[in-house]
């Protein structure tokens, strides 16, 4: 396999280094909202090791906040799990996108994977699978050292959180600034910017009518599809 | 809440939330792709950044009604100019908080 071959020319501290660097604007955005998120669970009664083994077992930043929200409002464990399935479910298509850069990888490596697949990290993955130049382990170190930091920006919230000033340095913007340079990094070809403003438009509309999460995969699903077909309708048509 | 209880409830979140990032992974990587499936799924990364970004930009978060006025969209102009330009993620991202920094101090004042 071609990955192998990669990995067998890149020393293990190249691979190391190559996903800390992709993985450093991932960091800077988590800071910030992972000692809010310390902060209010801190608030809701939530002791700092809780916080610990909540971003350990679940990482999944928004569902964390929900969570937070539910408990200081006293809903019931079952209603958060469920909660948190629904505004989970768009990961199902990040996990489908990168299947196809990880054809044939064995299960174990998708296992560990898996685990550490977010919007932020899926993005930035993303970006590089397309450009070349990035197999799975690079990946891998992308999504794991982001949840480290992730782990010790909630702890250090909920143990420190309320001594940092609020919206220090802009760094509230952190993750939208990267969201649009991503997003230019995905605009190469006419069909990309289509679907890039149908989904704006769609997710915008869906998001002002539909209370709730589901105006992400909604979106999305719509906005590539429609692409996806003024594609195929343009290809036939030449 | 007792530990158990956080036991149970991070567990089950931690399930809810991991089986949805892995299963299309173990099942689709090893199944032979038709094109277009391959196709769409190209345009998902593209779908997912704009949807994940544009309701944050044009719409306000506490009442969930149409803004164009909001920090993050006058921001969000020269953020992205300053990507096409440059095409450089950590100087987009440094150039971000910095308008953004300013933007808060000026409409603070």
């Amino acid at each position: 396999m071609d990955q192998q071959e990669i990995n067998i020319k890149l020393s293990a501290a190249d691979v190391l280094r190559q996903g800390a660097k992709a993985a450093w604007p991932i960091g800077l955005g988590y800071i910030p909202i992972g000692l809010a998120l310390g902060v209010l669970a801190q608030q809701a009664g939530l002791p700092w090791w809780a916080v610990a083994m909540m971003s350990t077992m679940v990482f999944a930043g928004s569902a964390q906040f929900i969570c937070v929200a539910m408990l200081a409002a006293g809903a019931s464990i079952p209603a958060i799990i469920l909660t948190t399935l629904v505004v989970n479910l768009r990961h199902t298509l990040m996990s489908s996108a990168l299947a196809v850069y990880l054809a044939g990888v064995n299960r174990k490596f998708l296992a560990l994977f898996s685990y550490g697949i977010t919007d932020e990290s899926f993005a930035v993955n993303m970006t590089r699978f397309k450009n070349g130049q990035w197999d799975r382990w690079q990946a891998l170190v992308v999504n794991h050292s982001s949840n480290l930091v992730w782990v010790v920006a909630t702890v250090t919230g909920s143990l420190v959180g309320q001594l940092v000033p609020q919206g220090a340095f802009g760094v509230d913007y952190a993750l939208t600034g990267m969201f649009i340079c991503l997003l230019v990094f995905q605009l190469n070809g006419r069909i990309y910017i289509i679907t890039g403003l149908l989904a704006a438009l769609i997710s915008v509309g869906w998001y002002l009518l539909i209370p709730g999460d589901s105006y992400i995969v909604g979106a999305s699903v719509c906005a590539a599809t429609l692409g996806y077909l003024l594609k195929r309708r343009y290809r036939s048509s030449k | 809440m007792t530990f158990s209880d956080y036991i149970f409830l991070f567990g089950g979140m931690g399930l809810v939330t991991y089986l949805p990032r892995a299963l299309p992974l173990l099942y689709l990587t090893h199944k032979q792709l038709p094109q277009w499936l391959i196709d769409w799924l190209s345009l998902i990364p593209v779908a997912i950044l704009s949807a994940l970004l544009a309701p944050s930009l044009f719409a306000d978060a506490v009442d969930r009604s149409f803004s164009l006025g909001k920090p993050e969209l006058i921001v969000a102009i020269p953020t992205l100019i300053f990507a096409l330009k440059t095409r450089s993620l950590g100087g987009t991202v440094l150039v971000g908080m910095l308008l953004y920094w300013l933007a808060g101090l000026l409409l603070n004042t």
